[in-house]
């Protein structure tokens, strides 16, 4: 072995740290702006339509409940969004959803395993960005769904097929880097 | 003695499955039996490293029950693990299914062991000793001369 190769060979430990060190501080930086979640599972419902489902309201809260079909009428890119007043990232995402409402973008939401009233406190103290509101206290549409956590927001597009899920919250880099370019073409 | 006798008592009982209460259980006791077994292959999606029988959150409760909802409903099993795959993707089973998108996985193994043996006889080849040069013709008259100090060698 030559003499250069081996002063190389010298170096390669340090350069695998380097590189190591350099992956990992990206990682983290991804994570800490919510692009890049190590649990994340992509969602086996992409590229599929929406489970057929009907949902009750969200009693007094005066917001029209949805089901599949309502989805379908839309027309046009709808947000879907799981959420709960019990869930605490639900509250970090809230205000991207009331941007997207004010926007004119349809927002509809499906409170997951949440009592109706403690869903409407929620609203009455953040502010409601859904034109339609669900109740899915069981939990069973949200498991059509293939949803396992709150919050988790789905993207359907104007022909009904679901195009995008996130699991997490709305952070305003995820609303401009992920879901702003769909929706633009959704 | 005492606390030996009680670990081994413990480490001899049965794989506790303190999650299910009894009120989901089934009335079939066969019926139940599978409806564990499928359990145990069935990923929790939230806590990602237990089986939704070895999870008390409450997705893998609501999971447990659909489980032995669809085996009531007469279910096979390839039936109840399709349902689940269809909604939540290969990460939902324990065991995942060979596709393109994760043959790395299944090949790790493989490619470990290649990489080890390679290893091995490439350390092998290393440390295999030169071929020694042959002696000199002063390397041979000395060790004519020892042998006849020490006398034949038998």
């Amino acid at each position: 072995m030559s003499g250069l190769s081996r002063r190389l060979l010298l170096l390669a430990p340090v350069g695998a740290a380097a590189a190591g060190g350099i992956g990992f501080y990206a990682a983290l930086d991804r994570q800490r702006s919510g692009e890049y979640n190590p649990r994340n599972v992509p969602s086996a419902m992409i590229g599929r339509p929406p489970p057929d489902f009907t949902l009750p309201e969200v009693a007094d809260s005066g917001i029209a409940p949805f089901g599949a079909a309502d989805l379908r009428a839309v027309g046009g890119p709808v947000i879907v969004n799981f959420w709960a007043s019990w869930c605490v990232p639900c509250i970090i995402e809230h205000p991207q959803l009331m941007r997207l409402a004010r926007e004119g973008i349809p927002v509809f939401g499906i409170a997951y395993k949440d009592k109706p009233e403690d869903s409407l406190r929620f609203l009455r103290q953040h502010g409601n960005p859904f034109r339609r509101l669900s109740r899915d206290e069981p939990g069973r549409v949200a498991i059509d769904w293939g949803v396992y956590g709150v919050p988790e927001t789905y993207l359907v597009d104007r022909q009904g097929i679901i195009r995008w899920r996130f699991a997490g919250p709305i952070t305003p880099e995820i609303l401009a880097q992920d879901l702003r370019p769909l929706l633009a073409r959704a | 003695m005492r606390v030996l006798l009680i670990l081994l008592a413990l480490l001899a009982s049965p794989q506790a499955l303190a999650v299910s209460s009894p009120a989901d259980m089934l009335p079939d006791a066969t019926a139940e039996a599978r409806a564990r077994a499928l359990g145990r292959e069935i990923r929790c999606m939230v806590c990602q490293n237990q089986s939704i029988e070895d999870s008390e959150v409450s997705l893998a409760r609501d999971l447990r029950l659909i489980v032995r909802e669809r085996i009531v409903a007469g279910d096979t099993d390839a039936q109840v693990k399709s349902f689940l795959h269809a909604r939540y993707g290969d990460f939902v089973l324990l065991r995942p299914p060979f596709s393109w998108a994760n043959a790395a996985l299944w090949a790790t193994p493989l490619v470990a062991l290649l990489a080890g043996m390679g290893l091995i006889l490439l350390a092998r080849r290393r440390a295999a000793p030169p071929a020694l040069p042959p002696l000199t013709e002063a390397e041979a008259r000395r060790l004519a001369l020892l042998d006849i100090q020490d006398g034949p060698r038998a």
